[in-house]
């Protein structure tokens, strides 16, 4: 068994060497008999829930000694009362895993009043990202040609989880392509938002990749959908590219160039696509707290570096949690670097907008 | 046919892979741990799932459905425990089970109240499962027709459910359960995000009100106190008269009661979007409507519990309608049990529309699993009914700090937060003064429940609508005015007719006797000032974000109204009018030999001493004291019971991997768990 376990071990390091080139592997500490709390600032219920059940067990394996991962859920004021939480802890013993998604993201970058927690103080360690696809009704859709230039009359209804949630990306690509879409507030997750589309009281609806494939393709293929644009993915260099998952289908980039009125540079640009890194190439991170000694680190980037290189992992990960890009070490601070810097003047203009679009403002009342 | 053969195979291929005996020992292995947890109010299916989640990944998919079905079918059969001896609603399944249960413990019946509740629980299982057998390979278009217009009309139902349970004076039930309705609306706006009493410096407030802590309050919490006061046993009756024999023939004899609300129960449920907290409202209300003398409606009417019980049981089957064809989640441990379904065997099991297509034999094991963990959770159940039923002849003031134990720590469950437990005593208190002056709790607990859906579904029909009628008046009354909604709208203002003329004779409370003019007058005054607060704080909503303002703002001011009326008629009417009820004029409260503040002090110091030295030290603290204090044992007997109840909570919450609440002792120092 041990030795089954180091060969492993050695086999790990070296993808692990390769992949982090930038990163010296060293002997790890003996974590066994240890218990892991990773804490998720959400319900069980949610995508993060699935997310960090799904990694748990394998982080458990990866991870030498393999000490036990226990996922924690701590809900609250939409994620910043965990992540709040989370800033006030301190290294201990590395036994503290924390997990933050686009929505923590989001009001971080926002400027909520309620967020106490800083992302520079916190060492990534592991990051996945989603992509997201945009489709319309039958009807509609039949008006699409690759730009927006027959939808700009048409009245949209859009089934949505709040202006400044994920949906900020959706409600402000097409605002930018310059059609009409009223988003109807409090449903209570995008499943609710395809319900809405199906019932026909929605005519355009998104979804990320993985509800797209499991839930969405039915219905295009049925007829009653016409898909419309993904948000694309990002290259080695932050551009936006196809995302691979629908290489058939064109980004938001390509309709909006196409478009007339629309533009790939600017304010409005510039807002879209920092909110878009920090809401979907990077949207899940894990964390260790401030003050992490670097060898912790490091054996948990191994650890998930060991994780990614499972002969099985693309298989696995596909059906449970989706096709998502898995960032580690080097690449998972890039992740984080991309999706917690935005310009001001981006910033600005989101907050502006909202402002005018939704009347919604995130001051003290 | 084609129905037919379609699932006739599929069928055979399920009974195949459910009657293994490994299968059937997994199964029965879930349905105990279930009913253990089911046991503790406020933890329900969620904590359970979130247990076996670990076990989940790479198993065997039959093996773990059955595990996980078992767990969660039996959740809605076992909180009847608390519900029914406790008076303690175990989860939104279970409130209307209260209103009869709990009087019907009272007269020393428990164990008829049970078997009663627990026949119907499997009789609704049982046809909830017959029926989506068929009903499932159908079920596509009938939940697409269910748009906003309609569910806001059910939701409207449920709200009209308010006409029965209103109590002597109608008005007075509407208050109440304007009042429900604008507790519901405490928080973050789902439209705008605008705060409503609420601030930003108490984050806790901003996610608003749990319904756990809200059922705990409004129910459990007065009729502790209450009992506690009295110093007797939760039964009046030393000797336990009604078999567990009787409660199944109580069953039977209302048969058909039972299928009704089995029905109602499966079509609620498989509504996506509702959930089942309006299900047993609206079985209950119509099992007051279908009996002929409704004056022991509240008193311990059988009735009351066989309806109630038929539909949540049935509900469960129901909702798996959206969660299998939509991969929906009906509710929170449908979603979790959506998640874990996706860790099973390689993963090639997806709940959704595929489900029906490829993996229809899966999908029928889990609702006949589902069906088959009614039964033999059922049968265990009745089975230690007539031996659990005896805790109702202890002294209660030997079982009221374990209570106050068990609802303080399942209230923290729902935000993991001291709030939580502030929160419990604020709304217990609410429901100490709502049952004292006769004020509709159920009223106040069904506005609180359909709070949000009513003011959601109201927003987006109303913003649907409007873009219809923009395209044209005939599509836009199309939309509003569909067969299913017109259909709706008849049977609610049937319901509020009839509902009206009969909740004079429907005393949730009793009789309760009329006094002094003071105190009423006090509480009154009260409530009307925090309408007042909460409708002049939604006033200072801006415009610009009117969705968020209306609902709270029209509410508060038809409440407020019917309040003005009730202060006119307070003016005008002697003290002996129905209007200044008081049960501490007459009655068991009046002659208990315990102050009510003094009591209530106890619970109090709890809540306190949790601030300061966490949960564990506290309640230590508070076991110790209780015991040799307020029931005078011996210290050795004291400490023996704390030492039992300490023990109990922390293997509970070891096993279930949960925190405790910290104080401030916490902050300041490290300590070990359980004293965290």
């Amino acid at each position: 068994m041990s030795s089954k376990r180091s060969s492993l071990r050695h086999v790990a390091a070296g993808i692990g060497a390769t992949l982090l080139a930038a990163l010296p592997v060293s002997a790890a500490a003996d974590m066994s008999g240890k218990t892991v709390q990773w804490v998720i600032p959400f319900s069980e219920t949610g995508g993060s829930a699935k997310w960090a059940n799904f990694f748990a067990p394998l982080l458990s394996e990866a991870l030498p000694g393999k000490p036990t991962v226990v996922v924690k859920f701590m809900p609250g004021a939409g994620s910043t009362k965990g992540a709040n939480w989370f800033q006030r802890q301190k290294h201990k013993d590395g036994t503290l895993l924390f997990g933050s998604s686009g929505s923590t993201q989001f009001p971080y970058l926002l400027g909520d009043p309620r967020v106490r927690y800083e992302y520079k103080d916190w060492n990534p360690v592991m990051a996945t990202g989603t992509g997201g696809v945009a489709y319309l009704d039958k009807k509609s859709g039949a008006r699409f040609d690759g730009t927006a230039n027959k939808l700009k009359d048409i009245e949209f209804i859009y089934g949505s989880q709040g202006a400044t949630r994920l949906d900020l990306v959706p409600l402000l690509a097409w605002r930018m392509l310059g059609m009409k879409v009223e988003p109807v507030f409090g449903i209570k997750g995008r499943g609710d938002g395809r319900l809405m589309f199906e019932r026909g009281e929605a005519n355009i609806d998104y979804q990320t990749s993985s509800a797209y494939l499991s839930g969405s393709m039915p219905l295009v293929k049925a007829g009653t959908a016409v898909p419309m644009m993904s948000w694309g993915a990002l290259d080695a260099n932050g551009n936006i590219v196809r995302d691979p998952t629908f290489p058939d289908i064109a980004t938001f980039k390509e309709v909006c160039e196409a478009t007339a009125g629309c533009e790939t540079k600017g304010d409005a640009w510039d807002a879209w696509k920092a909110f878009f890194v920090a809401g979907f190439p990077s949207q899940k991170i894990a964390f260790l707290p401030r003050g992490t000694p670097k060898e912790v680190i490091d054996t948990y980037e191994t650890a998930f570096a060991k994780v990614k290189a499972r002969p099985d992992f693309a298989k696995i990960s596909a059906k449970r949690v989706g096709k998502y890009p898995m960032f580690v070490g080097a690449e998972a601070k890039a992740a984080l670097g991309t999706a917690t810097s935005v310009p001001d003047k981006a910033k600005a203009f989101v907050t502006g907008w909202l402002k005018e679009a939704y009347g919604v403002s995130l001051k003290k009342k | 046919m084609e129905l037919l053969t379609a699932a006739l195979p599929a069928l055979g291929e399920a009974a195949n892979l459910i009657f293994q005996p490994v299968v059937l020992g997994y199964l029965v292995l879930g349905v105990v741990m279930g009913l253990a947890i089911g046991v503790f109010p406020g933890l329900g299916g969620i904590a359970g799932l979130s247990l076996l989640l670990p076990f989940m990944f790479g198993m065997e998919p039959v093996l773990g459905l059955a595990l996980m079905i078992g767990m969660v079918a039996v959740v809605p059969t076992s909180d009847t425990f608390a519900s029914v001896l406790m008076g303690i609603p175990g989860s939104s399944a279970s409130q209307a089970t209260v209103l009869d249960g709990f009087p019907l413990a009272r007269k020393g019946e428990a164990a008829r109240a049970l078997s009663a509740a627990f026949s119907s629980s499997l009789f609704g299982g049982l046809v909830g499962a017959t029926f989506l057998t068929f009903f499932i390979l159908a079920a596509r278009p009938l939940v697409l027709a269910f748009g906003l217009p309609e569910m806001l009309m059910v939701t409207i139902l449920g709200l009209s459910m308010v006409a029965i349970l209103a109590g002597r004076i109608a008005l007075k039930g509407l208050a109440a359960a304007g009042l429900g309705l604008l507790v519901g609306t405490i928080g973050e706006a789902d439209a705008g995000g605008s705060l409503r009493m609420a601030t930003y410096d108490i984050p806790y407030l901003t996610d608003g009100l749990k319904l756990v802590i809200v059922g705990l309050g409004i129910f459990a919490i007065p009729e502790i106190v209450s009992l506690l006061r009295q110093d007797k046993s939760i039964s009046s009756t030393a000797t336990l008269g009604g078999g567990w024999l009787d409660g199944v023939r109580d069953w039977f004899a209302n048969i058909w009661l039972s299928v009704r609300c089995s029905m109602i129960g499966v079509a609620v449920g498989v509504i996506p979007g509702l959930g089942g907290s309006v299900v047993d409202w609206i079985a209950y209300g119509h099992a007051v409507q279908t009996t002929k003398d409704k004056s022991q409606f509240g008193k311990g009417e059988i009735r009351g519990i066989v309806g109630p019980e038929s539909s949540n049981n049935a509900k469960e089957g129901g909702g798996l309608v959206p969660t299998l064809l939509f991969g929906i989640p009906g509710s929170g441990s449908m979603a979790v049990f959506i998640g874990a379904v996706a860790l099973l065997g390689s993963g090639d099991i997806e709940v959704g529309p595929s489900m029906l297509k490829n993996n229809l034999d899966i999908t029928y094991s889990i609702v006949w699993l589902l069906a088959l963990a009614n039964v033999v959770g059922t049968l265990l159940c009745i089975a230690a009914s007539g031996g659990i039923a005896r805790l109702t002849t202890i002294r209660f003031t030997l079982v009221a700090p374990f209570l106050f134990m068990l609802i303080a720590f399942a209230a923290f469950q729902s935000g993991q937060d001291l709030f939580d437990l502030v929160a419990l005593f604020a709304i217990g208190l609410i429901g100490i003064f709502l049952r004292r002056f006769d004020w509709s709790r159920p009223a106040f607990l069904i506005g609180f429940v359909l709070s949000n859906p009513a003011e959601t579904f109201t927003n987006q029909a109303y913003q649907i609508a409007a873009s219809r009628f923009r395209r044209g008046f005939e599509e836009g009354i199309d939309y509003i005015f569909s067969p299913i909604v017109i259909v709706l709208i008849v049977v609610t203002v049937v319901s509020i007719f009839f509902g009206i003329r009969q909740a004079k004779s429907i005393q949730a409370e009793g009789d309760v006797q009329s006094g002094s003019k003071r105190a009423p007058l006090i509480f009154l005054l009260l409530f009307t000032a925090y309408l007042v607060i909460a409708v002049v704080d939604a006033s200072t909503i801006p415009d610009d974000v009117f969705t968020d303002k209306v609902f709270p703002l029209t509410v508060g001011s038809i409440s407020v109204v019917c309040c003005l009326y009730l202060l006119f008629r307070m003016m005008t009417r002697p003290e002996t009018d129905t209007i200044f009820a008081d049960k501490e004029v007459a009655g068991e409260d009046a002659e208990a030999g315990r102050g009510l503040w003094s009591t209530l002090a106890w619970f109090a110091g709890l809540l306190v001493l949790s601030a300061v030295f966490g949960f564990i030290v506290a309640l230590a603290l508070f076991l110790l004291a209780f015991f040799r204090v307020r029931a005078g044992l011996e210290w050795a007997w004291s400490a023996l019971l704390t030492a039992a109840g300490i023990a109990f909570m922390c293997l509970v919450a070891g096993l279930l991997n949960r925190d405790f609440p910290p104080g401030l002792l916490q902050s300041l120092v490290e300590l070990p768990w359980p004293l965290t």
